[in-house]
């Protein structure tokens, strides 16, 4: 293979990864905070996308606009979920909490079929253009968008868990929910805020990578898979190993290409399955010592 | 300052606490002594809010807090150092002091809450030398420390201690309770619950002996020191003079 063939994969693998990266932290921050699994990850992803084209083709809004409409309305739509449909179950055990997650992604994505059809919708490149050439290599305008995206992503989260009150709260909850509450943190607050976080990251992903691919009511559950093999391959602790995962997973994929193209998807469930057997708790996470 | 009253309260369906009463006066030190599963820690999660009870009332200052959830009951003045310590501890030691002052917030409060850190400091001095340190990886007696001090920084009316000399060694203990002992003196009002008989009542003011979810005893700790069935039962005087 010649090193511009490779540099082409790697950089389809970080665009890839990329927006795994962004599921990834949405499992990672909702895991964090309630020990549960969101299923629905991916059905923010998929509605991320919907209601960007929408605003933009329904209701002819700027793209910019209809970009910020859209993972703002996410947002609420996370939080609503959470209040409407984890928070009255919260003292239940995790399972059936996972299970509602489950419900939650089948009842979003046959709306979305009812209000948007069942037709692949587009959405223009946010800076249309050829591609940049680098060594060789084509980058898309859009995938460097992704980076921006996942790169500024990274800085706020960083920023809103060191800097503020509210992320030391969250942090606080990750470390010890009852402990948190002794310190007066309004832990159902807190609960609140990271579903709609996370579901505004799935909703910024979504909305990034549908010019490139357009979107469908039906995507949800396949990108949910690839967030959660990411996420469980970063250890499900901290948000840059959440990011580091998905990263990784889109390079692991890419590197299969050269040998089977079919066999891309069936990577994140093999990765998923070997993580889950060989090292449970993530490739990044140490386990780590106490004194008592 | 705080007076919990005829307090029936348990797990689920299993009743722990048959109609506890308790008052510390302010700036009082009160202990809670009595053998495993008496119901000493029950009693500081009714206090504190944690365990909501299923009747009786906890008042603070004469107003009644019964039913202020555990994260606002902090607000009012009611701060718990849990047992086990719950420090976070991932979190450097500084990270932690400020999460204690959680509540605490705008600019009014920021010079309090400062002039509290420097106390905290002057109290367990080690803290200062380890604040950008994982609490996790302090030693058993400083994340002590740093439990007692982060329940500081919350301005605490009244501070509830969980078994503080747990799995401690005594050199520790007796530096800890010669801080409790300072805080005392400062004026701050303690319940203290303590498996150590003896440690407990040698520092407080008072003391309550339970026993399956009762108070059986109840008087000055010079009192219950001297008294034979406390001495027997929870004293261990036995190994002593028979």
């Amino acid at each position: 293979m010649e090193a511009s063939e490779l540099l082409q994969l790697v950089i389809a693998g970080l665009k890839n990864g990329s927006i795994y990266a962004l599921l990834a932290l949405g499992f990672t921050i909702v895991y964090a905070a309630t020990n549960v699994i969101n299923f629905a990850q991916g059905e923010f992803y998929m509605l991320g996308g919907m209601l960007a084209v929408f605003a933009f083709s329904g209701l002819n809004v700027p793209l910019v606009a209809a970009v910020a409409l859209a993972v703002v309305t996410v947002a609420g739509i996370g939080a609503l979920f959470e209040r409407l449909a984890i928070r009255p179950r919260k003292d239940a055990d995790p399972m059936a909490l996972i299970i509602i997650t489950v419900g939650g992604s089948l009842v979003f994505a046959s709306v979305a079929r009812h209000l948007f059809g069942s037709d692949a919708l587009p959405l223009p490149e946010f800076t249309p253009g050829p591609s940049f050439v680098f060594a060789g290599a084509a980058i898309e305008r859009q995938t460097i968008w992704i980076w921006v995206i996942v790169t500024a992503t990274v800085i706020g989260l960083t920023l809103l868990y060191n800097r503020t009150r509210l992320g030391r709260a969250m942090r606080a909850c990750m470390e010890n929910r009852e402990a948190a509450r002794l310190m007066g943190i309004d832990t159902a607050r807190v609960v609140m805020v990271s579903f709609a976080l996370a579901a505004a990251l799935g909703a910024l992903a979504g909305v990034a990578v549908t010019p490139l691919t357009s979107t469908r009511f039906d995507i949800g559950a396949g990108i949910a898979v690839k967030g959660f093999a990411a996420a469980i391959l970063g250890g499900l602790g901290s948000p840059l190993a959440a990011v580091a995962g998905g990263l990784l997973l889109g390079l692991i994929e890419q590197a299969v290409i050269p040998f089977s193209s079919v066999l891309k998807d069936v990577v994140a469930l093999a990765v998923l399955l070997l993580v889950l057997f060989v090292r449970p708790q993530g490739l990044f996470r140490r386990t780590r010592k106490e004194k008592v | 300052m705080l007076e919990i009253d005829a307090v029936f309260a348990g797990y689920g369906r299993v009743p722990v606490l048959h109609g506890v009463s308790l008052r510390a006066a302010p700036g009082e030190m009160v202990t809670l002594v009595g053998a495993n599963g008496a119901g000493k820690s029950t009693l500081l999660k009714v206090a504190a809010g944690v365990l909501a009870p299923q009747s009786g009332r906890v008042l603070l200052a004469g107003e009644d807090v019964t039913r202020v959830p555990s994260h606002r009951r902090v607000g009012t003045g009611i701060v718990l150092v849990p047992e086990g310590r719950m420090l976070f501890a991932g979190m450097s030691v500084a990270e932690n002091l400020t999460l204690g002052a959680y509540l605490r917030t705008g600019a009014a409060a920021r010079r309090a809450v400062e002039s509290d850190r420097e106390r905290v400091f002057d109290l367990f001095p080690v803290l200062a030398d380890r604040l950008e340190q994982p609490a996790g990886t302090l030693s058993g007696g400083e994340q002590q420390m740093l439990a007692i001090g982060r329940a500081l920084m919350a301005d605490p009316k009244v501070l509830l201690l969980d078994e503080p000399s747990l799995g401690l060694a005594p050199k520790v203990i007796g530096e800890i309770f010669s801080v409790l002992d300072r805080l005392r003196g400062s004026g701050l009002t303690m319940v203290l619950v303590e498996q150590d008989a003896r440690l407990a009542l040698k520092h407080a003011d008072r003391g309550y002996v339970m026993r399956t979810g009762e108070v059986v005893l109840e008087g000055s700790s010079a009192e219950l020191l001297a008294n034979d069935d406390v001495r027997l039962i929870y004293l261990g005087a036995w190994h002593g003079t028979e």
